[in-house]
């Protein structure tokens, strides 16, 4: 199993061909306490760095992409019911969805725990 | 070095190095460097002040004096009515008001506190249209009075339960005082003028401190463990959720004191029939306005679901309606009712409470229910 990240603060845990997304802990420190996630329909397809799911704080609104193109598989139900799962457990827990990925490919591009590392720094 | 130097160009409040220390996270706000949040976070902070006190820095806003030239309360009050849509005149020594500059069109310049002092009157006003209402002041007013702004003084808000106690507790003698109350007053070694009022729906106090001694009087405050300090992100959503108008947002230049159903805020004297009728500016359109309505009203709505609805969130009669009525002119979640709250702009004839309007977000109409404010019911000291 591996993990990969984006520069928008995204994780992705890899196994097989699909790839579970949530966002970082380093996110969910910026946005402060969540009060509301909105998640993607399974069986909806995403082109990479489309809109999929949006994360709202107290204070405002952003929108979690797609860090990969595929098939959304399956929802993290348990988060719309307690958004603040992010702020205590962004890394585990508080997954968002998980993607079939449509292209191995485009993992090259994401970061490692080091270089995301070096990213937040 | 050119991001270093438009942070250069922020001005800071005399607590500024307060907030870098207690981890006050830092943004841009009117002009100032301001905390947004502590390490506590907006939720916690919302929640500590409508359960114990909170303290907020408001420096930023504009402290004048408004002095008549003959010396006399009365005078500075009449020539203030000029301005505003309020009646200034029957606000006794020792009490504080909230008044509108209003403009020709009837439009809201500015929105303030106005307190009687005894021999003159204090303002506050909003810090992104201080220098404004500065200018205004000058400009309509210099015959009969003089304009005095008090940079160098603090401005602090403790808001909460716990207030009064937290004041008790560093030597102030404030029991006495009701909502609305206002004047100089010593608290232990500091020259403060306090006023029993505030912006969170919360029983509680604004403190104006000379700018020396604001850092040892939040010290003192802060010593307290019931007193937590409260950035701008829960000012908004206390006043929100205590349904008070943001200006810039909810009432600007375009919206009138009746559109933005602040009626309750000018008085029968001010108003057609009254001893003082008319008299400042947009008068023959606000009182128009009060006799025969307006065409569309500030409303609270109440979202049926959990997604927020924001400021800018255009708002329809039904969920399929093309044509847009009205929007969204303040929203976000209110920490104490656990439940997405907003304020916007409706036709009057959808303005009723109870209507269902449709505010619509990422493509999706979201219903809404126009709902009586405050949205929290307020604790004022009465």
């Amino acid at each position: 199993m591996t993990t990969l990240y984006t520069s928008d603060h995204e994780w992705l845990r890899i196994e097989g061909d699909v790839a579970t997304i949530g966002i970082t802990d380093y996110a969910q420190s910026q946005l402060g306490d969540v009060v509301f996630i909105e998640l993607p329909k399974v069986g909806r397809s995403f082109q990479k760095a489309e809109a999929a799911a949006v994360v709202e704080s107290v204070k405002a609104a952003s929108d979690v992409y797609a860090p990969i193109s595929g098939e959304v598989v399956e929802v993290n139900d348990a988060l719309v019911a307690e958004p603040a799962l992010v702020n205590s457990d962004a890394d585990g827990k508080a997954w968002f969805f998980k993607i079939k990925i449509a292209d191995k490919g485009e993992l090259g591009g994401l970061m490692d725990e080091a270089a995301y590392a070096k990213h937040t720094a | 070095m050119l991001a270093r130097e438009s942070e250069n160009s922020l001005k800071t409040t005399p607590l500024h190095a307060l907030h870098i220390k207690r981890g006050g996270k830092m943004v841009p706000f009117a002009g100032y460097d301001m905390p947004v949040q502590y390490p506590a976070g907006v939720l916690k902070e919302h929640l500590h002040t409508r359960g114990s006190a909170g303290l907020f820095d408001v420096s930023h806003m504009g402290q004048i004096v408004l002095r008549a030239k003959s010396g006399r309360v009365e005078n500075a009050a009449r020539a203030l009515e000029r301005l505003v849509p309020q009646d200034i005149v029957a606000v006794a020594p020792g009490r504080q008001r909230y008044a509108q500059f209003t403009n020709d069109a009837g439009g809201i310049l500015d929105d303030l506190m106005v307190a009687n002092f005894g021999d003159h009157l204090f303002l506050v006003v909003n810090a992104a249209c201080k220098a404004d209402d500065e200018a205004h002041l000058r400009a309509k007013l210099s015959d009969d009075c003089i304009i005095e702004p008090l940079p160098n003084r603090a401005l602090i808000a403790l808001q909460g339960p716990k207030a009064e106690a937290a004041l008790t507790k560093i030597g102030a003698d404030v029991s006495a005082m009701k909502f609305m109350d206002a004047g100089p007053r010593r608290i232990g070694a500091y020259d403060c003028f306090v006023s029993r009022s505030g912006y969170t729906g919360e029983d509680g106090f604004e403190i104006s401190v000379p700018a020396e001694q604001a850092e040892a009087l939040v010290t003192a405050l802060l010593d307290d463990p019931d007193v937590l300090p409260i950035g701008l992100g829960a000012r908004d959503s206390l006043r929100l959720e205590a349904g008070l108008c943001l200006y810039g947002h909810d009432i600007d230049t375009t919206t009138t004191p009746v559109e933005a159903a602040l009626e309750w805020s000018v008085q029968k004297s001010r108003r057609n029939g009254g001893a003082r009728a008319g008299g400042f500016p947009g008068a023959e359109k606000i009182l128009s306005q009060f006799d025969k309505g307006a065409p569309r009203r500030r409303v609270g709505l109440k979202a049926e679901g959990r997604a927020p609805v924001r400021e800018g969130a255009p708002l329809f009669a039904d969920a399929a309606s093309s044509e847009q009525i009205g929007k969204v002119t303040s929203g976000g979640f209110g920490p104490s009712l656990n439940a997405p709250v907003a304020m916007g702009y409706a036709p009057s004839p959808l303005a009723a409470l109870g209507t269902t309007l449709f505010a619509e977000v990422r493509g999706q109409r979201l219903p809404l229910q126009v709902a009586a404010t405050p949205f929290v019911p307020n604790t004022y000291k009465r």
